[in-house]
């Protein structure tokens, strides 16, 4: 289901909006309708639409519209044209009271700069949009304190925002948001003010925030990081325009415009390329307890290979073999693998960045063994392949 | 030459004459008001014995702001008791305070207006310049004419001297609270009451208690000037030496108001200081 729907929407600055979007349907540019008019385009014709349980994320530089188009989403700034559905809704043509409405239960916003009430307690401030709704004082006290408590704020209730680090102020602010329990939660590059280590962390903690809540959230920033961690989908806008829409991968992979690209380029390679997508099949394996070590030797030698992975009928990992091990096993006349099975051994989830396991894969020679929840094989990540896949990345951005 | 000069003069008087016929019965209900407001805080500052009366004095503004500013008030009053002005002193303050009320009651609503609809600043903004740039014994006329002599032509003198801070510095402090602020308010679905009363008034009480300050001061500064329609008071004294050359007399009521109007000022100022400390980011 779609929860926010925006068609064709369009916002002009300036005193003769009309003229300005006559001259966009001719085909104007938005340079030639400044010197022409004098109106600002702010938004061009933008449409997408945000599921339910979505991240959306739009993403541009400064001056590309973003902070505009996401104030149109509860028309903080007025719409000069088209269409914003808020569950079928269309709040663009709705009285002051019905988007009051919207404001208080559906929508809420948390903003760069924080925008908490200095003169408010940490409470008072999280139950402000309930306040607003008309919520007894005792229920709404209630329902901040769990609010702040998601966010983690539990024991600064009473103290005041001056009180407070940048990074627990817009804690401060996302507890406000979550208070009134919305469907939808708007983002103005919420995180853009914190320092790199405390944004990643808040990053984080949406992220689980997000896992349990799955509320649609409408994110802006202009960080592509920032993007590719928290979105679903994945917004590019330029000049008040959306140049592309799509997945994390689609944008990395196959950037549609020259725009797109700059972007991509920025982005660390390392960080974006998960374990899933540089690592082999897992074809030469021993099974356990089948197998004995003549069966693992003759495979590593077929293969040519050092280390043969160990896995049971379900394909459960069982461990690791060593071709020494294996050959002296065979002259000692042993059986089976028991006492030549190395257990400990590296292992990653497929959903591991390439950073992280780098960490894994250095000063060892053994290769990284991918495996799920369950413990079962996925695949196998040697050194030598995690490097080739990075520079063929580079390779496709030249 | 062209003997010719613009009647505005005889406009004026003629103007004057219809409307105090017409706003008489208004006029005189709204003076039987002010009159019962000035009496009120006289008797409420006259009541106490002096003795007393500095006491109380003296422990209000240690806890409303300094032990410092407490001794200063002690000896201030004990100074003007000792000169003989006590009652003048008293009628001064009562003339003074009733001045700020009013001043307050009509001034902050007004800026208020002013900032929420910009068409009603554009028409007030003129008047107050009018009020601000007229020489202030030229409206002492008009009161005089509308209410007669004595304290209440004094204290409407008084109001339109010092309500322009007020409606000015209320404007100035709810237009200054910042957009983002604004914005998260209405973002949460508040009206504009809501967001008023919430957010923009509570934000903008320093820059208003500064104008309260002023309020206050100006108003101190007029009630002199408004000894000329009766107000009595220090005033009263100050404007005896002058007309009988008396230079003692004048020192006596000059320094009473000066320690008046520095003892107003440190307590607003320390007050609004106290107010705004501990709460910005």
């Amino acid at each position: 289901m779609n929860i926010i729907e925006v068609q064709n929407l369009y916002k002009i600055f300036g005193k003769k909006p009309k003229k300005a979007l006559e001259m966009i349907s001719q085909g104007y540019s938005k340079e030639d309708i400044l010197a022409d008019t004098g109106q600002t385009v702010g938004i061009n014709n933008v449409s997408f639409t945000v599921k339910a349980g979505e991240s959306f994320v739009v993403m541009g530089l400064s001056g590309s519209g973003k902070s505009t188009l996401i104030r149109c989403l509860n028309r903080l700034i007025e719409p000069t044209s088209g269409h914003v559905l808020i569950e079928g809704k269309d709040i663009t043509n709705m009285d002051v009271e019905d988007l009051q409405e919207i404001r208080r239960k559906k929508v809420s916003m948390v903003f760069q700069s924080f925008a908490i009430f200095p003169h408010r307690t940490v409470l008072e401030n999280a139950a402000y949009g309930l306040k607003v709704r008309g919520v007894s004082p005792k229920e709404r006290e209630e329902k901040a304190f769990e609010a702040l408590e998601m966010v983690g704020l539990k024991g600064w209730e009473h103290s005041l925002p001056s009180q407070l680090s940048g990074g627990m102020q817009q804690r401060v602010g996302l507890a406000r948001a979550l208070a009134t329990e919305p469907e939808i939660l708007l983002m103005d590059e919420a995180f853009s003010a914190l320092d790199p280590l405390i944004r990643k962390e808040m990053q984080n903690e949406l992220l689980e925030l997000q896992e349990r809540m799955r509320k649609s959230i409408l994110f802006i920033t202009h960080d592509l990081d920032e993007a590719l961690r928290i979105g679903d989908r994945i917004a590019l806008m330029k000049d008040g325009e959306i140049v592309q829409i799509g997945t994390p991968e689609e944008i990395l992979m196959s950037p549609s415009t020259k725009y797109v690209q700059k972007f991509v380029e920025d982005v660390d390679r390392s960080r974006v390329l998960t374990a899933e997508m540089v690592m082999k099949k897992p074809t030469v394996v021993v099974y356990f307890p089948k197998d004995g070590p003549r069966v693992a030797l003759r495979r590593m030698e077929e293969y040519s290979i050092s280390s043969i992975f160990v896995i049971d009928r379900e394909r459960h990992l069982k461990g690791l073999v060593m071709a020494e091990d294996a050959l002296t096993a065979v002259e000692n006349n042993k059986k089976d693998l028991d006492e030549i099975l190395i257990t400990d051994i590296p292992t990653a989830l497929p959903d591991t960045s390439v950073k992280d396991m780098f960490s894994l894969l250095t000063g060892k020679s053994l290769p990284l063994a991918i495996i799920n929840e369950e413990r079962k094989l996925q695949g196998v990540v040697v050194r030598g392949s995690v490097m080739a896949k990075l520079a063929e990345g580079g390779m496709v951005n030249d | 030459m062209i003997d010719f000069v613009i009647p505005l003069a005889d406009w004026v008087n003629a103007g004057f004459k219809v409307v105090s016929y017409h706003l008489s019965p208004i006029l005189r209900s709204l003076s039987e008001i002010l009159e019962v407001l000035i009496r009120l805080f006289e008797s409420i500052l006259l009541w106490p014995p002096e003795a007393v009366f500095m006491v109380l004095t003296g422990l209000i503004v240690w806890r409303l702001a300094t032990p410092r500013l407490a001794v200063f008030a002690v000896i201030g009053f004990l100074a003007a008791f000792g000169m003989g002005v006590w009652a003048e002193t008293m009628a001064t303050i009562a003339l003074a305070l009733s001045g700020t009320a009013v001043s307050l009651l009509v001034g902050v609503p007004l800026g208020i207006l002013a900032s929420q609809n910009n068409v009603a600043e554009r028409i007030i903004r003129p008047l107050l310049d009018f009020m601000q740039t007229l020489p202030s014994f030229v409206y002492l006329i008009p009161a005089v004419m509308f209410f007669g002599m004595g304290k209440v032509a004094a204290l409407v003198a008084t109001m339109i001297f010092a309500m322009p801070p007020a409606v000015r510095l209320t404007n100035l402090g709810i237009r200054e609270v910042s957009r983002e602020m604004v914005e998260a308010a209405r973002a949460f679905g508040s009206n504009r009451w809501q967001t008023l009363m919430d957010v923009q008034l509570p934000l903008a009480l320093p820059t208003i208690m500064a104008g309260v300050n002023q309020c206050i001061m100006m108003s101190l500064a007029m009630t002199v000037i408004a000894s000329m329609i009766g107000a009595g008071g220090l005033g009263l004294v100050v404007l005896r030496s002058m007309q009988t050359l008396d230079i003692g007399m004048g020192a006596v009521g000059g320094i009473s108001i000066v320690i008046l109007a520095i003892l107003l000022d440190r307590l607003t100022e320390t007050i609004s200081r106290k107010q705004k400390a501990g709460r910005d980011i």
